[in-house]
């Protein structure tokens, strides 16, 4: 072989960058990353906007502490009961269902055979699934009549004998109210922190395991040292993300909870968050005044969900663990 | 193999084999490991060293679908009785696999004592000795000594190892398994990794798998080639490196193949 018969090849990085393909492809994925930045923005933006009639006129501390909201007289707005009954459901929801669902979860993954953890899996991403207007007809017709008799009646009744001073948290007992709620949100966030828990579980090296029953740990042991640990990062951000499902969820939640949209709210009587008197009200909100605060309400829920959300990349990294490494 | 009869015996297969559904990866395996040796196997990739390797502390246990016939002893006791809960078997027999495997949550203290406090032990001056006890016998003392709650995950991957080799020691196990744990290393820990079996050995009783042969003829007492799923040669590590028995050990010492 001499050297004339080898030819150099010389391509600049600029070609291989330059073609037309790469250039329409990047500029397209580009346009799509850009318009989903610029809607979320946008909503933002339009929300504040319409809701601002609302903000300037009560202020924007004065209307999300405001307690009254008053469509029919004096035309007052404050969003302080809707964001009581919104924090106080979805974190009542969130401590009720963390426990089952890691404990479904840990079962799905490690304990159950292969088919059942199949079937599990499938059912709950099917819970999960079920449009939320349908769970709120079965809590409608099944559910409120159900924990009706059965808990808050007796649970009242109880109290009016032995224990009055218990009475006024516990409000009257009708079924529908925020306990009922809770309780619905809870199944319905159950499904969405056990499916990240078990994605989370099953991302675990096999090392990992390994390493830990290598020690002579036992598979308790083994989840307890090395796949809960590892895990603990995605578990959390499932975590926020089903919190941000529950502070969003509006259907069920509007069917179930009673509506009353003064404080103080009771464990069993009727409230209302800010989803649910937002699609309550909408319809009927003919005053401008009205209108907007709804939109304001809606402004605030956003804001919410955004800082929920932004909380819920922000602990995922931050208890992420990565290539063997704790960042 | 005569003189291979003058050590104590600690750990025995007799014909054992591990299927992975119909396929055999090891194939009728019978070895004799001595007492305070180390015993190197050694053979081309996919050969069942590893899976052979695992087989003595009962890991294949944890996969679905493998499974072990014929007979392992420790001590003249079945590893395999079905009576015998296998967490028992891995005190005893210790592990380092291949990847460095701290627990990248814990801190390199409890990394170490991760074993003893499995076992129930609280008792801090306890473990504190046996922290820096292992810690020094693994070399490793003297880089994390004054950070011993910063996390393992933050250590080099040598010092990973050496870690997790502190880690198999601090539960004293009489038997320690290590699959090839200086192949993702770089040469110098390689070398303090080398170091430190030849000092463990007088402790306990070591089986290394490695595809690198000067490092089994560095480390090894004995020797164990493998191919194909079968034990081929086993004898001392003089012995095999210097005048093999079989033509296949010969080709492949000689890296006619592998």
């Amino acid at each position: 072989m001499s050297d004339n018969n080898t030819k150099k090849i010389n391509v600049s990085p600029s070609a291989l960058y330059g073609w037309l393909g790469d250039r329409i492809f990047a500029v397209s994925v580009f346009v799509l990353g850009f318009i989903v930045i610029f809607t979320t923005l946008a909503m933002a933006i339009s929300l504040y906007y319409e809701g601002s009639e609302a903000i300037t006129r009560f202020g924007f501390w004065g209307f999300l502490t405001g307690e009254k909201w008053d469509p029919a007289i004096t035309m007052e707005f404050g969003a302080w009961p809707f964001i009581v009954g919104t924090v106080s459901t979805s974190l009542g929801a969130l401590a009720l269902s963390f426990i089952p669902a890691i404990a479904i979860a840990v079962f799905t993954a490690e304990y159950a055979p292969h088919w059942l953890s199949h079937i599990i899996e499938n059912l709950v991403n099917l819970i999960a699934a079920v449009p939320s207007v349908v769970i709120g007809i079965w809590g409608v017709f099944v559910f409120t009549p159900w924990i009706r008799d059965t808990v808050e009646i007796p649970v009242y009744i109880w109290s009016l004998e032995n224990a009055p001073g218990l009475t006024p948290i516990l409000g009257n007992p009708i079924g529908y109210g925020m306990m009922t709620a809770t309780i619905i949100l809870t199944i319905m966030i159950i499904p969405f922190t056990t499916a990240l828990t078990v994605d989370a579980f099953r991302m675990v090296p096999k090392e990992q395991r390994e390493a830990a029953s290598a020690l002579g740990a036992t598979k308790w042991e083994v989840i307890r040292m090395a796949v809960i640990p590892y895990s603990r990062g995605g578990i959390l951000a499932g975590t926020m993300l089903s919190l941000g499902r529950a502070i969003g969820e509006t259907m069920a939640v509007a069917m179930l909870i009673g509506n009353k949209n003064t404080l103080p709210f009771t464990l069993f009587g009727p409230g209302s968050t800010m989803a649910s008197v937002i699609v309550n009200e909408f319809r009927e909100a003919v005053e401008n005044i009205h209108l907007t605060s709804l939109m304001a309400v809606g402004f605030y829920l956003f804001l919410i969900s955004l800082i929920v959300n932004l909380a819920a990349a922000y602990i995922q990294r931050k208890y992420a663990v990565t290539g063997g490494r704790a960042v | 193999m005569d003189n291979v009869i003058e050590n104590k015996l600690r750990l025995e297969t007799i014909g054992l084999s591990v299927f992975y559904g119909e396929n055999p990866g090891v194939k009728d395996v019978s070895l004799k490991i001595y007492d305070k040796k180390v015993t190197a196997l050694i053979g081309p990739s996919g050969c069942g060293k590893t899976t052979f390797l695992r087989a003595l502390n009962r890991m294949h246990d944890l996969t679905r679908g493998a499974k072990v016939t014929g007979k392992a002893l420790i001590d003249g006791q079945d590893i395999y009785d079905p009576k015998l809960d296998p967490v028992i078997i891995r005190r005893k027999i210790g592990m380092v696999f291949q990847k460095p495997t701290p627990f990248p949550t814990m801190s390199i203290y409890d990394n170490v004592v991760a074993g003893l406090k499995l076992v129930g032990f609280r008792d801090r001056k306890l473990l504190d000795e046996v922290c820096e006890r292992s810690l020094r016998q693994s070399a490793l003392w003297d880089e994390v000594k004054d950070r011993l709650k910063t996390p393992g995950g933050s250590l080099s991957g040598g010092q990973q190892q050496r870690l997790s080799i502190a880690r198999a020691l601090a539960v004293e196990p009489e038997v320690l398994l290590m699959d090839e744990p200086t192949s993702s290393l770089d040469p110098q820990s390689t070398n303090r990794i080398e170091e430190l079996i030849g000092e463990l050995k007088d402790q306990v009783t070591i089986i290394i798998v490695t595809h690198n042969m000067q490092q089994a003829s560095r480390v090894s007492d004995y020797t164990a080639f493998f191919y194909i799923g079968s034990l081929i040669e086993y004898n001392k590590t003089t012995k095999i490196f210097t005048s093999p028995d079989q033509k296949r050990t010969e080709e492949y010492i000689t890296g006619q193949f592998g």
